[in-house]
């Protein structure tokens, strides 16, 4: 039985996608959603090749481009909530640099009596994980205000397009999503509210794709041209699936020989699973019960670990 | 034996026969000069009267003489190098009571400008940025080129361009403008560092325009005709042809030495236009009083920045600006960094420990550039 849920490392370089549609006999037709590329939506002639089969891309980037064009209302009403969004990012990251900076410290101080440091280190991360609730609660009324006030459901422009990508959906066999901007493709999915849709067939998903369909969305990179590189929290998912927080590409973008970077990461997270979706691992999500393929790591208070069989649900 | 030798290797060294292959060996197994913490020791064998280190670290005599070895043809100089120091030299050697400069015979490590080629050594800690080195899998660029009519200079000019990997016609693109961007490319590995930082998600795509002047001396420092050719010519025309963003923050200029006072001059006639300024090493000469003491190519550069300071407006939102601390300049980029921020621009000063050179300005431009035009990095997981 195909796992209703399959997260992918990255593909650019070592594409798995094909493994997985041999793996479980998959025939297609299959729906590809490739929003996180933006204009580049389209260009998905490599993916169509990676999975064979007969294949459509939902092409909802553009199709919510059109969207705008016909409901100009509901799209400045978008653009005015992406704006407080990303206003409320940025108080948001005020907050948290200084909280980060001062769990971080707490963790590599060394030489204190343990009894001693053990509770300022808990009550320092904390207070990080207060600020990713507030922010998280902060995210999700700002969204549920526009969504009370201007009902995209009901709208007739939209209702009209979704419908469509339903059956779309309804007529394949499975459902594709790649990487990409993150939140482009998360705004995308959340548009055209394709989560009920999506929960009835085999999603298979990397990178941004990954971190869209789970529960949680954190920002990171351990080590960024500019900014302090504090993983951020930026959104629910679709939660697809339950209890991993993927890190496409975690080797290269974290630094996971530094154990007190890890441990805290890991720690501050404490409630999923945080899991270094690197290249060529994969992860399969049959509720209840999440099932790593060879080589996946995920990130201990320890430092990185393989994946800990003991707690795959 | 010299009792002054620090290094142990160099003493080890002078204790066995010495001959040329010998030394080579020595230099290949230890790397020449050598460096241990604060210290760097040059060597020289051969036959000489005297053997000088010529160096471009300002502040620190400029002419070193090397001590020899007594009765060897081994020559050695210690020099004080902090870390992550990046120097440039050349070794003088005088025979028959001539001057005789040249590359380190014993250092592989080359660094080229447009006047040839100098020795590199590197202190503790400093490494060259892999961004500055091909990558595999780097999706590349492409280089192109451009011949656009100057009203302003009489005649054409050949631009050429820089296309980021991937280009497209219907994307939609911030513009650079390259002062000196031949050799950007050839001395810097802009080419490179741009398909690096892009393909990593550091800077958006972006297109180059790397302009070269005819007569650099006379363009560069406070040419209005060099200011009107960019603004009202080659930006007008590139903005025609290729799908740029017309709008100041996606408009950055870009220049190092003379370019750096050319790029502010530029933005200083047309304030607003240039968004970002990335200002590299800027021969920004001035006087409080009195005539300047640089050379006379400086004459220009002193009246511009003068009245720069005296009426100076807001050219630019946004600039980064660098300067190595073993260069002579580094004490008006000091000084301008903070007027640029009195004047209202937000304003990101660096300092290396390096020269006037073009691998200093590579170094930095990893920071300059994702600083004036941040990438998708953040936001992406490809």
């Amino acid at each position: 039985m195909t796992p209703r849920v399959i997260l992918l490392g990255p593909q650019r370089f070592t594409p798995t996608v094909g493994d997985v549609v041999s793996e479980f006999g998959l025939k297609g037709p299959f729906a590809l959603i490739t929003a996180g590329w933006q204009e580049r939506e389209g260009e998905d002639e490599e993916l169509r090749e990676a999975i064979g089969g007969e294949a459509v891309n939902l092409a909802i980037y553009d199709q919510a481009n059109a969207l705008y064009r016909e409901d100009k209302e509901l799209h400045l009403a978008i653009r005015a909530r992406q704006t407080q969004l990303r206003e409320l990012q940025d108080l948001y990251r005020m907050r948290l640099d200084h909280a980060m900076d001062a769990a971080y410290r707490l963790m590599r101080t060394e030489g204190k009596d343990e009894a001693l440091i053990g509770p300022e280190r808990e009550s320092a991360l904390e207070m990080v994980r207060s600020i990713d609730r507030h922010h998280l609660a902060r995210v999700g009324e700002i969204r549920a205000q526009h969504d009370t006030r201007y009902r995209p459901l009901s709208r007739e422009a939209l209702a009209r397009r979704r419908e469509a990508i339903a059956q779309r959906i309804h007529d394949t066999e499975a459902v594709f999503i790649a990487g990409g901007h993150v939140a482009v493709l998360l705004n995308r999915l959340r548009l055209f509210e394709l989560a009920p849709i999506l929960h009835h067939k085999p999603v298979i998903a990397w990178s941004a794709g990954a971190m869209a369909v789970s529960d949680r969305i954190v920002l990171f990179h351990d080590a960024p041209p500019q900014g302090r590189g504090h993983a951020e929290v930026l959104d629910r998912g679709l939660a697809l699936c339950n209890g991993v927080l993927p890190l496409p590409h975690a080797s290269h973008r974290l630094a996971l020989d530094d154990d007190t970077r890890v441990g805290l990461f890991a720690r501050r997270f404490f409630e999923l699973r945080s899991v270094a979706l690197d290249p060529e691992v994969r992860v399969d999500w049959t509720p209840p019960r999440w099932a790593p393929g060879p080589g996946v790591r995920q990130l201990t208070r320890d430092g990185i670990a393989p994946w800990d069989a003991e707690a795959t649900s | 034996m010299n009792q002054d030798v620090h290094d142990p290797r160099v003493r080890e060294l002078a204790a066995g026969p010495l001959s040329r292959e010998r030394v080579l060996g020595f230099a290949r197994e230890h790397g020449v000069p050598l460096v241990s913490d604060d210290r760097v020791t040059f060597i020289y064998y051969g036959s000489a009267e005297q053997v000088h280190l010529r160096h471009w670290i300002f502040g620190l005599p400029g002419h070193q003489p090397f001590d020899r070895i007594a009765d060897t043809d081994l020559w050695y100089r210690e020099v004080e190098l902090p870390e992550n120091s990046r120097v440039e030299y050349k070794i003088e050697v005088v025979k028959d009571g001539r001057g005789h400069w040249m590359l380190d015979p014993l250092n592989p490590r080359r660094a080229h400008d447009p006047f040839g080629a100098n020795s590199v050594c590197h202190g503790v800690g400093y490494q060259r940025p892999d961004w500055t080195l091909p990558q595999e899998g780097t999706r590349e660029g492409t280089l192109d080129a451009i011949r656009i009519k100057s009203h302003a200079f009489g005649g054409e000019r050949l631009v050429p361009l820089y296309l980021p990997a991937r280009y497209r016609k219907s994307g939609r693109y911030p513009l650079l403008v390259v002062h000196d961007g031949s050799d950007y490319v050839d001395y810097a590995n802009l080419k490179v560092v741009l398909d690096n930082l892009i393909d990593r998600l550091e800077i958006p795509p972006l297109i180059a325009a790397l302009s070269n002047p005819e007569d650099r001396l006379v363009e560069y420092p406070g040419d209005p005709r060099h200011a009107r050719h960019l603004t009202e010519e080659l930006v007008p025309h590139l903005e025609a042809k290729l799908p740029i963003i017309r709008r100041p923050d996606a408009r950055g200029i870009v220049g190092a030495s003379f370019g750096a006072v050319a790029s502010l001059y530029t933005a200083w006639r047309y304030p607003g236009f240039y968004g970002r300024m990335l200002l590299q090493s800027g021969s920004f000469a001035f006087t409080d009083i009195g005539p300047h003491h640089r050379s006379r190519e400086f004459d220009p550069v002193v009246s511009f920045i003068n009245a720069f300071r005296a009426k100076p407006g807001r050219p630019s939102e946004r600039a980064f600006v660098s300067c190595g601390t073993y260069e002579s300049l580094i004490y008006e980029n000091r000084s301008m960094a903070p007027f640029f921020q009195r004047i209202g621009l937000e304003v990101r000063f660096v300092e290396a420990r390096d020269g006037h050179n073009w691998e200093n300005w590579r170094d930095r431009l990893r920071e300059g550039l994702s600083w004036l035009f941040p990438g998708p990095l953040w936001m992406t997981y490809e």
